[in-house]
């Protein structure tokens, strides 16, 4: 498993939204593969694919508000050896596309790009419509498709420039708030690759997007307890790194899943169907349980939805107790 | 390759492609008779008189790209294909079956001579539309051609793609509607109603041309048109029968997703070795 040290001092964390991240990605790939190409549907400056725009005006192609066609006229941009990324607000792009996600792009294996915007409750205050709570589940399901879920603005960089070069479908979702930076530029990243963000033998943390900074902080709180958390990074939510995640839950024997998603199918799924079937050990799930989102702060939403430090720590306590009767049983 | 066939020739490739779709549907038991007899004789002329393509090597950059939209009568492209020396005809017996290349609706990577994968109704012309814009910022200058069903007009896809291609003035782009004014449920006109079609088009910022989609040298003609035309997108609304040379499969709608069984089937061929030499004159 690999370990990265983040030298974090949790007093002094700058905050980025992760859409900038993918905005400079885009960018960065633009230069480097002049194949690369981006598809706009009206919301192209809150997707940060203005600045892709700004830079290569003849590989901006305007499509409007029509995300199926928005999808499906990069499948045939794909076919002639272009790059496309497709950037659309999450709920609409994996949802309202899906079935052209599915048949056009996945079931072909074209080299399409998604970029899902607003992901997570943390959109805030324009309410349920427009926070995309189950893309993980919906992308994940589709066989060809990869879905990446960067920790902050950095890892979304590194995760778009990683998606520009490899072939096939990709999902990559990022948020619109500020979030804590917790990896820097020279934090290593492999697509498929989890790692361990701070280390522990009780439990593992695995968490994805902003949940991994709420799990460190959470681990943070708990070594007050004695209670020595394992964290990781779990960014690639397909392929899952089973290696480490096995590892994760062999070592410590307990595992907490957090994420700013649905839990049905979302991340935390796609680790405990791993886990059932080859490292079984007790599991408790941080996320949104079956509830749509509402309008709102998004502190204040993060916080009544349950996915903040002090959930991930509530969980954590949880499971401990599942772990110390499941050994008292065998005794 | 453009075999350049005059009509006499045109009508026999098309009495043998029936045949072989017919054959084809009944061996697998199941598929789309009547939108793939519908559609024969169009893509009987895009085949051997329109692409330019190499069937012995499917992939070559500069080929004309037909997109099949309606995706279900795959039988009726299979037979072309096939005809075309994309693969072996004894592969055709193999449609629908475990394990064979000829999937029930197109798969581009198992077949050859298939651009894209498709059976979700309303998607092919975005996918046409991409391609000619790529082709475009490639700077090459190949023709794209997507065949659509009248009933599959109704996907609000379609219509977005059309302005699309509209907007973006693909010349080199050719949308052809298969209007053979069937669907599954019934008459495309009482099941929801596609018309004014032309005008729809027109509004969209496309060329309209209308034909009767069995006069094979009246379809050629349009496609020349097609080509000519400079500024704009064109669609050819191709006026058809569905089930077209089968008596019993003509304009019903119980034909559009059934197999003939064996005794059906010799009807058909019957049928159809009769219409040689009357419809080659
Ligand atoms: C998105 C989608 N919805 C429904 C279907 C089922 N379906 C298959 S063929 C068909 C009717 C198509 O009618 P038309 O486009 O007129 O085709 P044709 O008459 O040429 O066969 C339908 C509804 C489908 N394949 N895809």
């Amino acid at each position: 498993m690999r370990m990265v040290d983040l030298k974090l001092d949790f007093n002094n964390i700058q905050k980025k939204p992760t859409r900038d991240g993918y905005g400079e990605g885009l960018v960065e790939s633009g230069a480097k593969n002049p194949n690369v190409v981006a598809l706009g549907a009206d919301i192209t400056a809150s997707v940060r694919v203005d600045w892709f725009r700004d830079q290569y005006l003849d590989r901006f192609i305007s499509i409007g508000i029509a995300e199926q066609n928005q999808v499906g006229i990069a499948a045939g941009l794909s076919l002639t050896g272009k790059v496309p990324f497709v950037t659309n607000y999450g709920v609409f792009l994996a949802g309202r596309a899906w079935d052209q996600i599915r048949t056009t792009v996945c079931y072909a294996n074209l080299n399409v790009k998604l970029g899902g915007a607003h992901g997570g409750i943390s959109v805030g205050p324009d309410g349920a419509t427009h926070q995309a709570l189950e893309e993980i589940s919906i992308m994940r399901c589709l066989p060809n498709m990869k879905v990446v879920v960067p920790a902050d603005s950095n890892e979304t960089k590194k995760a778009t420039l990683a998606a520009a070069e490899i072939y096939g479908p990709v999902y990559i979702r990022f948020g619109r708030e500020k979030v804590p930076s917790i990896t820097n530029e020279d934090t290593p990243f492999e697509l498929g690759e989890a790692y361990c963000v701070r280390e522990g033998t009780d439990v593992a943390i695995i968490a994805c997007g902003v949940m991994v900074y709420e799990s460190l902080v959470a681990a943070e709180e708990l070594a007050k307890e004695g209670i020595r958390a394992m964290v990781i990074n779990n960014h690639t939510v397909k392929p899952l790194d089973a290696k480490t995640l096995i590892e994760a839950a062999r070592v410590t024997g307990a595992v907490v899943t957090a994420e700013e998603h649905q839990v049905a199918g979302g991340m935390g799924s796609a680790v405990l169907e791993l886990l059932a079937q080859s490292c079984p050990v007790p599991a408790k799930m941080v996320g949104v349980y079956d509830r749509f989102g509402e309008s709102g702060d998004p502190d204040v939403l993060m916080k009544e939805f349950g996915l903040t430090s002090v959930n991930v720590a509530d969980a954590v306590r949880e499971v401990l107790k599942m772990k110390k009767n499941a050994v008292n049983r065998e005794e | 390759m453009r075999s350049n066939l005059n009509e006499e020739q045109l009508l026999e490739k098309s009495r043998w492609l029936r045949i072989n779709i017919l054959k084809m549907l009944s061996k697998a038991g199941s598929g789309h008779p009547g939108g793939s007899l519908s559609a024969i004789d169009i893509l009987g002329v895009l085949y051997n008189n329109v692409l330019q393509h190499d069937p012995e090597n499917p992939h070559w950059k500069e080929r004309d790209r037909l997109i099949l939209s309606k995706g279900h009568i795959c039988p009726a492209l299979y037979a072309v294909l096939a005809d075309c020396g994309y693969f072996h005809e004894d592969e055709l017996n193999g449609l629908r079956k475990y394990g064979s290349m000829l999937q029930g609706h197109p798969c581009m990577n198992k077949t050859p001579g298939v651009e894209v994968s498709g059976g979700s109704l309303g998607q092919g012309l975005s996918i046409a539309t991409g391609i000619a814009l790529g082709g475009r910022m490639n700077q090459e200058d190949f023709r794209v051609y997507c065949l659509m069903g009248d009933g599959e007009i109704q996907e609000g896809q379609i219509w977005e793609a059309a302005m699309a291609a509209g907007h973006y003035k693909l010349d080199h782009l050719c949308g052809i509607v298969d209007y053979n004014g069937m669907q599954i449920d019934g008459a495309v006109d009482e099941v929801m109603t596609i018309n004014p079609c032309k005008d729809k088009w027109l509004a969209f910022n496309w060329n309209v041309i209308e034909v009767d989609g069995h006069d094979v040298l009246k379809v050629e003609e349009a496609f020349k048109q097609a080509e000519a035309h400079k500024g704009k997108p064109t669609v050819i609304i191709a006026n058809t029968v569905k089930g077209k040379g089968v008596s019993f499969m003509e304009n019903s709608a119980a034909w559009h997703g059934a197999a003939p069984n064996h005794a059906q089937l010799e009807e058909a061929l019957t049928g159809l070795e009769i219409k040689r030499g009357v419809d080659t004159k």
